[in-house]
């Protein structure tokens, strides 16, 4: 076992959560990411492969899927992200990689972004001022790729107008962060 | 004359403000401009050129005249109208435009001189001589013009950004945008009401008429409390549709806390909304506008609209005894709500012939005003009668209704242009509206409340029916349904200044003289005499001038031309559009893995694109970065040294085809790169000039990671997803990102291997014969760290460079600063890093610049032709390969004390310094710390074959030069022994 410590993308020992007004803004590091990209011709070897590790058909566009251990996000034209936890699934592109073999590209993306679970009754109004994105209308289950505050991002309807995953390039953290707190202070 | 009774504002509460000094009060719900007329205060501002005393024209954003500064410090604010500036406690005005007191204006002088002043008299009279223009002359107009002021200081607000979608967005809440709401609210879409106003009913709150049993204002309150308990329907006060853009996007300015003194902590004080909306409603209303006449704009002259509105809604007038000047039946309208409030009404003066008559004030039919009187407030106004004969008519306010046009602005943001209505006599929405728009009520030509209503209404059963939304129209109350009648008039024929346009001071004559040199276009004719622009944008003014020109020439008005609209409907400060955006903020900044580390260190950090990087690290005693910089070169060369490379772009490249896809990308062939080797890539774009250049390591059969410059990462993933997704969809090859997912570092010097071995998991051999030069592969650091090694190096020197899961690049810069310190290792910036890549001759942006080539690189013999790729073909054109082509070589002082800077130029040594003898330039000049001197990397004709010529760095811009010496660009070891050892 290795003895370097990690730091999460804010910058802190552990993840920072706090809470303006009626929104929670929580820094989530406990989840490893994998983008998983179906190869030229292999749609049906994939589809199958796939369904057998992750337990279900892959995400239709513009939507995702939970599940145990992984949870499945479109990001792209046969193309999408794995998650599952981080403790479990360190390893995780291997991991995966092993279970769809030639079918699918599979790279280690865990500490390539930065995840913010927002959530709370003012959500929406937050989020309304950062991307362009029609989050009133975003139902359960649906995720997409969008601008937000310039940076280009995963936004992620956890439940219907409560709850949503952000999700961007990990260098980002503090300006993202330093967006959705400014935007939550100006709904709260 | 104090308040009158009734009106839509809050007695209970009074509300002191201040304007130009003095106290007042006023009430929740009245404008500055309400206020200061229930307190008797007519005149508020100057005119622009002539210095004029001016009152309030109207009661809304198309106010030309009372223009103020409101607030004080940094939040001062110009040109701001007093029609809709909302009351507040504590609220500080004060007139703008005058010099010296707004009662005495020193530069009232200009009335005077007025003949000078006319149409065009900028371009007549500054043009010589010429360089007078920027020193004397525009700033003495700009004093004189004096536009209101700021402080100076940074606007402490903030403001924000946002983004709304809708199915139906209605602009204007007056009784069409009310009644549409209701029946698209009710139908269950989604529905965006917004009106600039904060009380919200259009004119149904400026008028008299019932709707069914009750008012038209309770009607409103009630409609608005319907709509505010839908959920699906969101009605935003306070907020102007500015534009109508491309692909049903709508600006809208929100302004959230301008009605009071300071915005709420954290709160905003403006949001700049952009709508995305299927379907919209214009149900802007109508603009009164006046007739011209002589001494037009004395204060209490207003429109009849504004007389009503300020009566009925404000219970406010500035004036015991009004009369009215009117072409058509609203005067009356006019003359009638001010006799129920107690006004006295001295006359009606009707231009129309078949004038209505009554008993209850004198009509004066077939007349016009001819003339007014009273020096800073109106006292009198001339009246020429039917039968010729002149009479003086004793008044303080004169209602003036000359029709009314209908507000088509946001039907015009795309090209769409309004078509003339002669029965209104004014431009009704016609041609090509904007996508997916239509209009209803007032906007739409339609002048009584029952019309207003009723097509609003049908207006949004239509648009919903677009969407496949059913929709039953409300059920309409009965509401006023006169026709409008009206006879054309637009400006009374006389010898003196008749205003058409207000806030320019353009009067009837200047548009004769417009016309009498020939600016008879429409569009000339407003840039010759400003006629239309400035803040209000000639809502009131436009038509008037037309039908001015439109006589002038012998045509119709609309045979004369239209003006058309552009956004933003009204001023839109610049912070709103800048919204988070502003100081620090203005971009984001991406930080690297080491940032923490590096900031408590002390480090300067420098943008590169959004990131931020560390340029040098400062210890103690160093004075100049310099001196950090020599150390940390002299010591990496030395040594050993540790560099943050995170933001080189990395690009995950996998599938069968990966390798193919790699060859066609890049000018170099890497088909048979070894699986745990690296190799050098350069990439041409089509047209043969070289795109980027980098490293790309092959770590399985079928998976590659590519790395690009920091500057070029996003661009050159875009390029490859462009070559993968549209030159050859069929490839099996998948891309992705993968920059931020490790934390890389440069670990560089001669002792970079033994520092790694300190590190490394002892599995793993990193020895020269096991991990040679240019090898890569997978290790383990630190018992068990999953991590990338790569034998690469950018100094020249033995360097690998080592990348970790980035949540743990911060623990491994501290490890491998502590264990390097046994081999006094340091950390170096960006600067040592470029220190040292000019020393070693490597190529970086400044000569991957887009206008260089393979060839010029002194790397042409990297184009393979024995294969395809992109750029190959065209970097064959024949001026690209001239035998004096421009070539990459070094340069030094032949003084070696001398220095010479980055961009000069290089000449001949007895040649003039012109372009004509220009043979290259220097691109990269850096202090080398190992030489002692000046080095330099730059192009030269057939730079190749010139080693050991003299010429002359000669560097204009700051007059100076020094004589070079031509030499090869690799500075340090040129045989490459150390990246190898």
């Amino acid at each position: 076992m290795h003895d370097l410590a990690a730091l999460t993308p804010l910058g802190g020992a552990t993840a920072k959560t706090e809470t303006i007004g009626a929104v929670q803004i929580a820094e989530i590091t406990d989840r490893a990411l994998a983008s998983v990209t179906c190869r030229a011709g292999q749609a049906k070897a994939f589809a199958t492969a796939a369904k057998k590790l992750f337990g279900g058909a892959m995400p239709d566009p513009g939507h995702w899927t939970a599940g145990d251990p992984f949870g499945l996000i479109w990001t792209g034209p046969d193309q999408w992200f794995a998650e599952a936890p981080f403790a479990s699934h360190e390893d995780i592109a291997r991991l995966i990689k092993a279970g769809l073999g030639d079918t699918a590209s599979v790279t280690e993306q865990t500490d390539g972004w930065v995840r913010f679970d927002v959530t709370g009754a003012t959500v929406v109004d937050l989020l309304e001022r950062l991307c362009p994105v029609p989050v009133r209308r975003m139902q359960t289950g649906a995720a997409t790729r969008t601008l937000l505050e310039h940076m280009g991002c995963f936004v992620i309807c956890r439940t219907t107008a409560q709850a949503f995953s952000l999700i961007a390039p990990r260098s980002f953290a503090g300006s993202l962060h330093h967006a959705l707190s400014a935007a939550a202070r100006s709904v709260a | 004359m104090t308040r009158l009774s009734g009106g839509l504002i809050d007695r209970s509460q009074t509300l002191s403000f201040s304007f130009d000094g003095k106290s007042y009060g006023g009430h929740p719900g009245d404008t500055l401009a309400s206020a200061l007329l229930s307190n008797d205060v007519r005149l508020m501002g100057r005119s622009f050129k002539y210095h004029r005393p001016r009152g309030p024209l109207t009661a809304g954003s198309e106010e030309p005249n009372a223009i103020v500064e409101l607030r004080n410090g940094a939040r001062q604010e110009p040109n701001a109208r007093a029609t809709v500036a909302e009351l507040y406690d504590g609220l500080n005005a004060r007139s703008q435009n005058s010099v010296g007191s707004l009662r005495f204006d020193l530069l009232a002088v200009n009335d005077l001189l007025s003949p000078f002043f006319a149409a065009g008299f900028y371009y007549k009279t500054f043009m010589w001589p010429k360089a007078f223009w920027e020193k004397l002359y525009e700033p003495m107009i700009r004093r004189a013009a004096g536009l209101g002021s700021l402080d100076g200081q940074p606007d402490p607000d903030m403001y924000d950004k946002g983004f709304l979608h809708s199915d139906l967005l209605i602009i204007g809440a007056g009784p069409a945008g009310l009644a549409a709401a209701l029946t698209a609210g009710r139908a269950g879409a989604d529905v965006i009401l917004a009106d600039e106003d904060f009380l919200l009913g259009g004119r149904l709150n400026s008028e008299t008429h019932a709707l069914g049993d009750t008012s038209g204002s309770d009607w409103a309150k009630a409609a608005l409390a319907e709509l505010a308990s839908l959920p699906n329907v969101r009605v935003m006060s306070r907020t102007t549709i500015i534009g109508a853009m491309d692909h049903g996007i709508y600006g809208a300015l929100e302004r959230v806390s301008d009605h009071l003194r300071e915005p709420a902590p954290d709160t905003p004080r403006q949001t700049f909304w952009r709508i995305y909306t299927t379907r919209s409603l214009l149900c802007a209303g109508a603009t009164e506008r006046p007739i011209a006449f002589e001494n037009n704009d004395r204060p209490g002259i207003m429109l009849g609209s504004a007389l009503r509105s300020y009566a009925n809604r404000w219970a406010a007038c500035a004036a015991q005894d009004v009369a009215i000047f009117t072409n058509n039946d609203e005067g009356h309208r006019t003359a009638e709500d001010l006799l129920t409030k107690g006004v006295r009404i001295a006359a009606v003066i009707d231009s129309r012939a078949d004038a209505p008559k009554t008993n209850r004030y004198e009509v004066f039919a077939g007349s016009v005003v001819t003339n007014s009187a009273g020096r800073l407030g109106l006292t009198s106004v001339s009246v020429r009668l039917a039968n010729g004969e002149t009479r003086k008519v004793a008044c303080q306010g004169l209602g003036v209704s000359g029709g009314w046009n209908p507000n088509v602005h946001l039907t015009c943001h795309q090209r769409g242009r309004p078509q003339w209505n002669a029965d209104l006599a004014a431009f009704v929405p016609g041609g090509t509206l904007p996508p997916g728009m239509r209009v209803a009520g007032a906007a739409q030509g339609i002048l009584s409340t029952a019309g207003a209503l009723s097509s609003g209404a049908a207006a949004a059963v239509a648009a919903l029916s677009d969407l496949g939304i059913k929709a039953k129209a409300i059920t309409l109350p009965k509401a006023e349904d006169t026709p409008f009648r009206i006879t054309p008039l637009f400006h009374v024929p006389g010898k003196g200044r008749a205003w058409l346009d207000q806030q320019n001071d353009v009067t009837v004559k200047d548009v004769k003289l417009a016309h009498q040199e020939g600016y008879i276009s429409v569009e000339h004719l407003k840039r010759y005499t400003t006629l239309g622009m400035a803040t209000d944008q000639g809502k009131t003014s436009n038509i008037g001038g037309l039908a001015v020109m439109a006589e002038m020439t012998g045509k119709s008005i609309p045979d004369t031309g239209t003006t058309i609209y552009r956004p933003p409907y009204t001023p839109v400060s610049i912070a709103a559009f800048a919204g988070r955006s502003a100081g620090p903020d203005f971009r984001p900044t991406r930080l690297t893995p080491s940032h923490h580390w590096a900031a408590q260190q002390g480090a300067v950090f420098v943008e590169v694109g959004m990131w931020l990087r560390a340029q040098w690290f400062p210890q103690a005693g160093e004075t100049t970065w310099r001196q950090s910089v020599d150390r940390e070169v002299l010591a990496t060369r030395k040594s050993v040294g540790i560099c943050d490379v995170t933001t080189l772009g990395k690009i995950d490249v996998q599938g069968t085809d990966a390798a193919e896809f790699l060859n066609r990308i890049y000018a170099n062939p890497f088909g048979k790169l070894a699986v745990g080797k690296v190799r050098y890539g350069l990439m041409l774009r089509e047209d043969g000039i070289a795109m980027d250049d980098g490293t790309t390591a092959r770590l399985a059969e079928d998976h590659f990671v590519m790395t690009t410059t920091t500057a070029n990462a996003v661009g050159v993933y875009r390029h490859m997803e462009f070559c993968r997704q549209c030159l050859w969809p069929d490839m099996d090859v998948q891309i992705i990102s993968t920059t931020e997912a490790w934390a890389q570092y440069s670990v560089a010097g001669p002792n970079a291997r033994k520092l790694l071995q300190k590190i490394v998991d002892p599995a793993f051999d990193i020895g020269n014969d096991a991990f040679p030069y240019m090898g890569c592969g997978d290790i383990t650091v630190c018992g068990g760290l999953r991590a990338r090694l790569f034998r690469i190096s950018f100094s020249g020197e033995l360097a690998f460079e080592i990348a970790v899961p980035t949540r743990y690049g911060d623990a491994l810069m501290r490890r491998l600063v502590e264990v390097g310190q046994e081999f006094d290792a340091v950390v170096y910036g960006t600067e040592a890093l470029g220190v040292m890549r000019i020393e070693k001759g490597h190529a970086a942006g400044n000569e991957l610049n887009g206008t260089t080539t393979a060839l010029n690189l002194g790397m042409g013999g990297m184009v393979n032709k024995k294969k395809d790729s992109i750029g190959s073909t065209l970097s064959e054109r024949e001026g690209l390969n001239r035998p004096d082509a421009l070539c990459l070589v070094g340069f030094r002082p032949v003084n070696h004390a001398d220095n010479f800077a980055a961009g000069s130029h290089l000449i001949g040594k007895d040649d003039v310094a012109n372009a004509a003898n220009d043979q290259g330039y220097l691109t990269s000049v850096a202090y080398s710390p190992n030489l002692g001197h000046t080095i330099g990397l730059g192009f030269l004709k057939n730079g190749a074959n010139r080693k050991g010529e003299t010429l002359r760095a000669v560097n204009p811009v700051q007059n100076a030069e020094t004589l070079v010496e031509v030499v090869s660009a690799h500075f340090i070891d040129p045989e490459g022994d150390r990246l190898r050892a």
